[in-house]
């Protein structure tokens, strides 16, 4: 009895002076804790900074000034010969801007203006009024004498200056806007005849020398025609190569080489691409400079290794007893790839192809190489058109010098970068949709 | 040792000859597997291979259907027979020998699809059903075979892998069974299983034996001693002992035999 007394308390007492270490052990964790939270206030920090300086300097591009006018199509100036029935080439070649400038001089009142003030009134007004006017009447003939009223572009530095965004305490001549010219913003602004409308020719336009008019339309349609060149091309090849590399060819130093090779050519600096697309598909193959068709082949060989090794991964995911299941009832190997192990890797397949996707929408370096760099006003119809990227458009608007581009680039970043989300979240609905719980 | 053999396979000489290895020889890559393994599996009997863990059961198994062919670094050599027809002759399609012989894993390894779905399977891409009516019939009575359908008839469109273990490994059976092979090949089908689910299926094994000819891997004494009539021991990748279940477990001939079964190796 005594003795067994005596055993616990000595076992109690050893209990008690076992030291495990425990406090430097909690203290390594939350050290790591602090380094892990740390690590994410980091890169939370600098997202938000990029989305902050992005937007706070793009979201003004998505609106656009325009100007109420009360436009005469005023024959004396469009036609005063009354030759237009004979010659239709009058009807477009006619001094529309003129017409807009009437109706603004008159709007502000302004009677026998001097030649500078007219010139300053030409400048209140977008040249994108030419088109807008001509198609107008085009359409409809009858216009021809009649007055109407009709909302046209403000010129981008009167847009600039109507959103704030010039310094007024600059010394005039300094400046892009003459004081006259404030002053019949403010004029305009009082009898509700100049607003903000939501821009559209952001999305629709072509390339333009004018920052007003100038849209990414052509290079939205171009990175359309590319995504697409890249998908039906890399989607097929590489799920082909995959299924090959992972289901049938055997492992051997060939087969090693070659994964060796793939996982590399991931490495590689797109630019490389982009040299190896001018050589051969520009200089070798003769297919147009500046084409999607061109920039989709480049981009699918980009999107190739990303494709192969997220599919390769999605193989490798299935588990082996599957396909043992599938061989063990006289399933071919075709059957039991087809059956069983594609559908089972389908969502590993599809984000990664989404990845490898919104990769090649961003990449910007190889499509400089292949000429779509260029000045594309009107839209490519066929892959074959000359067409620029998205990013390719923020690269040049990135290089023009004027105010209002800054804001239409912040502004093409915006938009690529909701591209780039919307993708990501396709590519995660879609494997929560197709993922097996079971 | 030789002689061993020998007087096994006049025991069971008497009994029709479904499968036969002949000096299997099974290696993987430089390390072989399988030394010069003599082998008879009766029909409609259920043959055991036991024997200490690595000493080629399992391969000696996959030779029997060719799943070692899925095995990059796997050679073999000898000849086994089906039915006298040696099945590693270049005429033999493997899917039509896999059709032929079935196998049953270690761990239950159902499709991830529907319970229907995975006994249907089988007779689908063989054409084995007509129509779907013929279809249904064969799944039903498969999963009546497996002694699995009075517990999924009312759930035949939900998934297999949601099935229990013992569940998933009769569905796995009725799987196997569906596709109408000779033989079925089990890979310690009830390695993964309680004893209640482990009982279940020895009952299904002696009842199937009626209809196929079996060939099961189990580590279980008791096990081969409840199901099998025939027992092969393999001890380090040679066959030692092959005859009767009952002459292997009652009067073994080879020393090697007698301590494997009582307990002194393995
Ligand atoms: N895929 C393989 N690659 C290389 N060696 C293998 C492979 N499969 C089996 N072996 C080797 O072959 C020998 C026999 O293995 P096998 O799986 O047939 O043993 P087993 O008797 O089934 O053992 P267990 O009872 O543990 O399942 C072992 O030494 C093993 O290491
Ligand atoms: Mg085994």
């Amino acid at each position: 009895m005594s003795n067994s007394v005596a055993d616990t308390s000595t076992a109690s007492s050893v209990t008690k002076k076992r030291d495990l270490n425990l406090k430097k052990r909690y203290a390594a964790e939350r050290r790591f804790r602090a380094m892990g939270i740390g690590a994410i206030a980091i890169g939370l920090f600098f997202l938000a900074a990029l989305l902050f300086t992005v937007v706070s300097k793009g979201y003004t591009a998505f609106w656009q000034t325009s100007i109420a006018l009360e436009i005469t199509f005023d024959e004396g100036v469009i036609d005063s010969a009354k030759k237009r029935v004979e010659d239709p080439n009058i009807l477009l070649m006619a001094n529309y801007p003129r017409l807009a400038r009437n109706a603004l001089q008159s709007q502000l009142g302004l009677e026998k203006p001097t030649k500078p003030i007219l010139k300053q009134l030409d400048g209140m007004i977008s040249n994108g009024v030419r088109v807008q006017l001509r198609e107008m009447l085009l359409s409809d003939p009858t216009l021809m004498g009649k007055t109407q009223k009709v909302w046209v572009l403000a010129e981008a530095n009167i847009d600039s200056a109507f959103k704030g965004q010039i310094d007024l305490s600059v010394a005039e001549k300094n400046r892009k806007v003459s004081d006259a010219q404030i002053g019949w913003i403010d004029d305009l602004n009082s009898k509700g005849l100049i607003a903000q409308k939501f821009n559209t020719g952001l999305f629709f336009n072509g390339a333009s020398s004018r920052p007003e008019m100038a849209g990414m339309g052509a290079a939205i349609i171009g990175s359309f025609y590319m995504m697409l060149i890249v998908l039906i091309q890399a989607l097929p090849i590489g799920v082909a190569a995959s299924v090959y590399l992972e289901e049938f060819a055997p492992k051997n130093r060939w087969t090693d080489l070659i994964e060796v090779n793939i996982n590399n050519l991931a490495a590689v600096p797109s630019i490389v691409y982009g040299l190896l697309g001018l050589a051969l598909f520009i200089n070798i193959a003769h297919l147009p400079r500046s084409a999607s068709l061109v920039g989709g082949l480049v981009l699918t060989l980009i999107t190739l290794p990303t494709i192969i090794i997220a599919t390769r991964a999605a193989l490798r995911a299935v588990p082996p007893s599957i396909r043992s299941a599938a061989l063990g009832v006289g399933a071919s190997k075709m059957q039991m790839v087809s059956h069983h192990v594609l559908p089972l890797a389908a969502p590993g397949i599809l984000t990664g192809t989404i990845i490898g996707l919104a990769q090649a929408l961003g990449e910007t370096a190889p499509l400089l190489l292949i000429g779509m760099v260029a000045f594309v006003a009107d839209f490519p119809l066929t892959p074959l058109d000359p067409a620029t990227a998205l990013p390719v458009q923020i690269f040049m608007w990135a290089n023009e010098a004027e105010r209002a581009f800054v804001e239409r680039t912040s502004g093409a970043i915006i938009v690529l970068l909701m591209f780039l989300a919307v993708m990501n979240i396709a590519a995660i609905i879609l494997r929560k949709r197709f993922e097996r719980r079971w | 040792m030789n002689t061993n053999i020998k007087q096994a396979e006049i025991d069971i000489s008497d009994q029709y000859e479904k499968m036969r290895g002949e000096k299997v020889n099974v290696s993987y890559g430089d390390k072989q597997a399988l030394f010069d393994v003599d082998v008879s599996i009766a029909a409609n009997k259920v043959t055991a291979l036991i024997g200490p863990s690595g000493c080629g059961k399992s391969t000696f198994l996959r030779c029997l259907n060719r799943m070692n062919d899925t095995i990059d670094i796997c050679k073999v050599t000898g000849t086994i027979t089906l039915d006298n027809e040696d099945i590693y002759a270049p005429s033999v399609d493997v899917v039509e020998l896999r059709a032929r012989v079935g196998m049953v894993f270690q761990k239950p390894n159902p499709f991830p699809k529907s319970i229907f779905e995975n006994v249907a399977y089988g007779p689908r891409i063989h054409g084995l059903a007509n129509s779907k009516a013929d279809l249904e019939e064969m799944v039903v009575t498969s999963l009546q075979k497996a002694g699995l359908f009075s517990e999924v008839k009312d759930r035949m469109n939900e998934p297999g892998t949601g099935l229990s273990g013992g569940q998933q490994q009769r569905l796995c059976i009725a799987r196997a069974i569906a596709v109408q092979p000779d033989v079925i090949l089990m890979d310690e089908p009830c390695s993964a299983l309680d004893p209640i689910a482990t009982a279940t299926i020895e009952t299904l094994i002696d009842e199937l034996r009626e209809k196929y000819t079996i060939v099961i891997v189990t580590h279980s004494m008791q096990q081969a001693a409840r199901v099998s009539q025939n027992t092969a021991f393999f001890h380090l990748g040679e066959l030692v002992e092959f005859g009767t279940t009952d002459q292997i477990f009652t009067a073994p001939i080879d020393q090697r035999t007698q301590n494997y079964i009582t307990g002194r190796i393995g």
